[in-house]
């Protein structure tokens, strides 16, 4: 993958995530033609599309876009999974998640990101182990918000 | 779970997000921000230093703000501060700036590396984890040179966990993708691979990724993966939708893992293990059996998932291109997804019978649902699905369907989208070009091309239906009557008006008979759309127009007066202006065969590939299409490539002054610049030196070769010129020969030249000449050239002189059936005695008089010479006047001789 989207129905960008180095302005011009493009299609249309030399997978949840770009040789319809067990994650993290808790807790939809795709490619895709990792780092930040984790270690 | 508005939340942060909501203008959004900024730099500036919480607010607010859209350039050292806290959330935070914004600012990057390697090397799997993640996003070379070495000890090592091997083989995988020479596996490669055997899920999944990529690389180094992958594949196909916990996804075991795994074996061949290969068999079926069992589930992540890995599944068997059962299956599979109520089954299923329509096992299997793909085409209402059935007809096409599917193409068109059209006109030419059985046929259906798309008929598509016509003089009168038809029409686009213009002006006179198609009548028809033309087109019917008086010498007094009208000889284009003064000269001061010797039927283009075929391969170059379609659509090109293709110059009539293009010469720049031919070798030049040994062996508009060669014994010497024809250096100039040669001068001056020379020594006689290649930089554009070098088995005669009766005694030794070659053929030149003569000797062979009965027939002597042997050989050449054809009789002690003595001459006559 290389890169993912997820956007408004108003064409508001509210996740950005590259797999691929590109300048800020490219990845403007990008987000500009694929929101434009993306919102342009009807609903019954195919969620696939072919874009510049790349294949556009997208697939709408409520108010919000998710938009992913792949290469040649990948496989549609198991990104549209991955979209889909993205939102899952959201769904679990935040309790019924809408566009206002990605908007409010942008950093949480990066770490759960990281945590379930990296590099552009699936790292784990256990809903139970994703989901762990970041309890076990809410946790972590509960307990160590007096106290760092260093200090714990090194101090006899 | 925890509820979002946890301890850590940041009010501050919340706050301002409201503000930026609550926004009614994007002034008042702007105003906002720039007064959060000044804040926040006051706060980074001031003198009290901050504490960790208000850094990971402030950070925060401005990641938020850049990830608005606007421009931060200031936190990045606040950022970085805090990657050392200790607090895992300050770390956190730092760590999602840093992925988000980081810049090569050097300074920084150190201080970055700095934060990771701590991190990396603190055993502690969060911050190991939170450091990989880092990388991975941010996967700048100076991050590979610092951890490419670190992290594969990280992956492999024994007591990593889990979580951080998955993090580590991404983070690996994406520095290879951008700096692969710093990533080496080495002696990590065996345990990388051997990933594929780990018993959680998650490290496979991450891993394999990693795997397939260093696969298509370094696919023998890896090569052990493939037994490992089908055992993997193979558990997972036959596990129970349960067996696999968590990886299992709505009622599928491990989607996820089963199209990377089927993706990984798509890097190599079919398993050379029959027991391995066996097994992959079995998993191949049993997808496929899967995909006809009643859903476990209704909902649509069920069907995906499935339906993921039985495309990933179709693709192996289409790579593989082995199994025709599987193939034809495969082929069902998708036949039944065409008419699926999900458009984006149907979709796919399109897109994926492309290329099983170029497998012979299944392309007829695929014609099978030819009706169902043009519904889709005329039906589906989603443009990128019409655009794939358009691709799938196009992929299927062959003789017995061509004329439907042009038809229904045709169709199309009138009401295809704008973004499609220029490529469905090329396939359509295509098609046409490639299936024509009747050239009629070929002729109606480009210019009904142009009725309908004429915007869309680039030049290609017009220069070849002219080479076409010109080149069969079948189709000439059919194509003369049917664009004078066209023309009638009161709105005809400009192309018709050209191609119009062309024909008429070659081939009027094929239809002049009729009193309705009259040559004054076939002008004024013309001249009624000259004012409405642009320049060019002006320019051609100038020159239609003079060949007019050529053909009908009635027209000669009205076309001069159009000549000489104000209009044309005082036009302010310097063109028009001069074809105009040119030919109102030509016409009025030479003689009837002047004009008609200057005037003559243009003689047949050479054959060369399609142009149309270029531009199309062109315009969907490798970085604009799809691998898939690309392989269909190469594979279809690869057999057109037989059909002759002369080669359309800038003005087909060719009276305009100015340099000659060379038919075969790839120039800068120039459409014709075919992007998959330039591994192809060019030899044109080189039966042109069979019998002669000096000349000009390539020309384009940049270089030219020229030639001199000598030879005695078995030894010869070659001296190549290589002329820059350009005002600009070439740079870099290297030949490469497939047998040994001394260096060129790595730079040639613009208008100069450089010489090479070639000792060459016949070691035994051959077939295949040496191929010389040729590179160069010209402006930056790297050229590059395979010629054949014109060195011939016969360029190692000795003559031998003999009398009648020891030729024909010679002749009857010779009388094994393998010694003798034989090749009648159609005169290519005039068959002039004295000409004839002069090639024979230029061949090398002694040319022997008085030895035939038959004073019309020549008959040669020579001996080949060569390290290893001599070959004698004899040669008969018998002319037939009246049929214009030769016979051509080759006798030697070596077949091998034989046969390529009469292949290369064959083309001399």
């Amino acid at each position: 993958m290389q890169f993912m989207l997820l956007f408004s129905r108003q064409g508001k960008l509210r996740l950005q995530k590259w797999y691929v180095p590109l300048s800020d302005k490219e990845k403007k011009k990008i987000t500009r033609e694929l929101v434009q493009t993306v919102l342009a299609r009807k609903p019954k249309m195919c969620s696939f599309l072919e874009w510049r030399d790349l294949k556009i997978v997208y697939k709408r949840y409520a108010s919000l876009y998710f938009c992913c770009a792949i290469e040649d040789q990948d496989n549609e319809l198991i990104t549209l999974e991955i979209i889909h067990r993205y939102v899952e994650l959201l769904d679990k993290y935040f309790g019924s998640v809408c566009e206002l808790d990605i908007i409010f807790n942008f950093e949480k939809a990066y770490f759960i990101l990281d945590e379930f795709l990296l590099g552009g490619e699936a790292q784990e895709t256990s809903k139970k182990n994703v989901l762990k990792a970041i309890e076990q780092a809410d946790l972590l930040q509960e307990n160590f918000s007096s106290q760092s984790p260093h200090n714990c270690l090194s101090t006899p | 779970m925890p509820a979002v508005s946890k301890g850590d939340g940041m009010r501050g942060l919340a706050v301002f997000i409201s503000d930026i909501r609550n926004c009614k203008s994007k002034e008042a959004e702007i105003k906002r921000i720039n007064k959060e900024l000044a804040n926040i730099r006051s706060k980074f500036k001031g003198d009290k230093a901050l504490d960790g919480y208000s850094k990971k607010k402030y950070v925060c607010k401005l990641l938020f703000i850049f990830l608005l859209g606007h421009d931060i350039d200031f936190g990045h050292m606040e950022a970085v501060n805090l990657l050392s806290s200790n607090k895992y959330t300050e770390k956190q935070i730092g760590y999602l700036f840093i992925s988000v914004l980081v810049n090569s600012n050097s300074e920084l990057i150190r201080l970055i590396n700095n934060a990771i390697k701590n991190d990396l090397s603190s055993r502690n799997p969060t911050f190991m984890c939170l450091a990989l993640h880092c990388i991975a996003n941010v996967g700048s070379r100076e991050m590979a040179e610092a951890f490419a070495g670190e992290i594969p000890r990280i992956l492999v090592a024994g007591d990593t966990m889990d979580s951080v091997k998955q993090s580590a083989a991404l983070c690996l995988l994406r520095l290879y993708k951008t700096s692969p020479d710093l990533v080496l596996m080495g002696e990590w490669t065996s345990r990388v691979v051997h990933l594929l055997n780990d018993q959680h899920m998650g490290v496979v999944t991450a891993a394999i990724s990693l795997i397939t990529c260093l696969s298509q690389k370094n696919p023998d180094e890896f090569k052990t993966c493939v037994s490992l992958a089908v055992s993997r594949l193979s558990r997972i196909v036959s596990s129970a939708s349960t067996d696999l916990q968590d990886y299992t996804y709505y009622f599928v075991p491990a989607p996820w893992l089963s199209c990377k795994l089927l993706r990984l074996l798509q890097c190599y061949p079919p398993p050379e293990d029959g027991a391995v290969k066996g097994r992959l068999v079995e998993c191949l079926e049993t997808i496929l059996n899967k995909a006809q069992e009643p859903p476990k589930s209704k909902k649509v992540q069920h069907s995906n998932a499935k339906n993921a890995i039985l495309f990933e599944a179709i693709s192996l068997i289409i790579h593989y291109d082995s199994e025709p059962n599987l193939l034809v299956r495969a082929c069902n599979q998708l036949g039944q997804f065409l008419q699926h109520r999900e458009t984006n089954l149907r979709y796919l299923a399109l897109e994926s019978m492309c290329t099983l329509a170029s497998s012979e096992f299944s392309h007829e299997a695929v014609k099978t649902h030819i009706e169902t793909v043009i519904n889709a085409l005329k039906t589906e209402r989603d443009v990128s699905v019409r655009q794939r059935a358009a691709d799938l007809l196009y992929a299927m096409c062959d003789r017995s369907n061509a004329k439907q599917i042009v038809a229904e193409m045709l169709s199309y068109l009138e009401t295809a989208d704008y973004s499609i059209r220029e490529e469905m006109v090329l396939k359509v030419a295509i098609l046409a070009e490639k299936y024509a059985v009747d050239y009629s046929w070929y002729v109606d259906t480009i210019l009904n091309l142009i009725r309908i798309a004429g915007d869309y008929v680039s030049e290609e598509v017009w220069y070849r239906v002219i080479q076409i016509v010109i080149n069969r003089d079948d189709v000439q009168g059919y194509a003369a009557k049917t664009v004078f038809e066209a023309l009638q029409a009161p709105a005809c686009h400009e192309n018709m008006v050209k191609v119009g213009g062309y024909i008429l002006g070659e081939f009027g006179n094929l239809i002049a008979g009729d009193p309705r198609s009259s040559p004054l009548v076939q002008f004024n028809l013309l001249h009624s759309k000259f004012h409405l033309c642009s320049v060019p087109t002006r320019a051609l019917l100038l020159s239609a127009y003079i060949k007019f008086i050529n053909l009908f010498p009635e027209t000669k007094s009205t076309i001069q007066e159009v000549l000489r009208s104000d209009s044309q000889i005082r036009n302010s284009d310097v063109e028009l202006q001069q074809r105009a003064v040119e030919y109102l000269k030509l016409s009025s001061i030479a003689s009837t065969d002047v004009l008609a010797t200057v005037l003559e039927e243009m003689p047949p283009f050479p054959e060369r590939e399609s142009s149309i075929l270029a531009k199309l391969k062109k315009k969907k170059g490798p970085g604009a299409v799809s691998n898939h379609l690309l392989k269909t659509r190469k594979a279809c090109l690869t057999d057109i490539k037989g059909i002759s293709t002369p080669s359309p110059s800038a003005d087909l009539l060719g009276l305009r002054a100015g340099p000659p293009v060379t038919a075969a010469a790839p120039s800068a720049g120039s459409l014709l610049v075919d992007v998959f031919s330039e591994a192809g070798v060019n030899d044109d030049g080189f039966l042109r030196f069979v019998c002669k040994n000096n000349g000009v062996l390539f020309e384009n508009q940049l270089l030219q070769i020229g030639i001199k060669s000598e030879y005695r014994q078995n030894l010869g010497r070659m001296y190549l010129f290589y002329g820059n024809k350009t005002s600009v250096q070439f740079v870099t100039f290297t030949t490469t020969l497939n047998v040994q040669a001394k260096p060129v001068e790595p730079l040639i001056e613009g208008g100069a030249q450089v010489q090479q020379v070639i000792n060459i020594e016949c070691l035994t006689d051959f077939s295949d000449a040496p191929l010389l290649n040729i590179k160069f930089r010209y402006g930056g554009a790297l050229q590059n050239l395979t010629l054949k070098l014109p060195v011939t088995i016969n360029k190692f005669f000795q003559p031998t002189e003999m009398a009648s009766h020891d030729f024909f005694q010679r002749w009857k030794q010779l009388s094994l059936p393998q010694q003798e070659a034989q090749k009648i053929f159609k005169a290519n030149h005039a068959m002039d005695t004295e000409v004839l003569k002069a090639k024979l000797l230029g061949l090398g062979m002694a040319l022997l008089e008085n030895v035939d009965p038959n004073p019309e027939n020549f008959v040669c002597a020579g001996v080949i010479q060569t390290k290893a042997q001599q070959v004698g050989s004899l040669l008969r050449l018998e002319p037939n006047a009246q049929a214009q054809m030769y016979r051509l009789t080759v006798r030697s002690s070596k077949d091998t001789v034989s046969k390529r003595l009469c292949e290369l001459l064959a083309e001399q006559f």
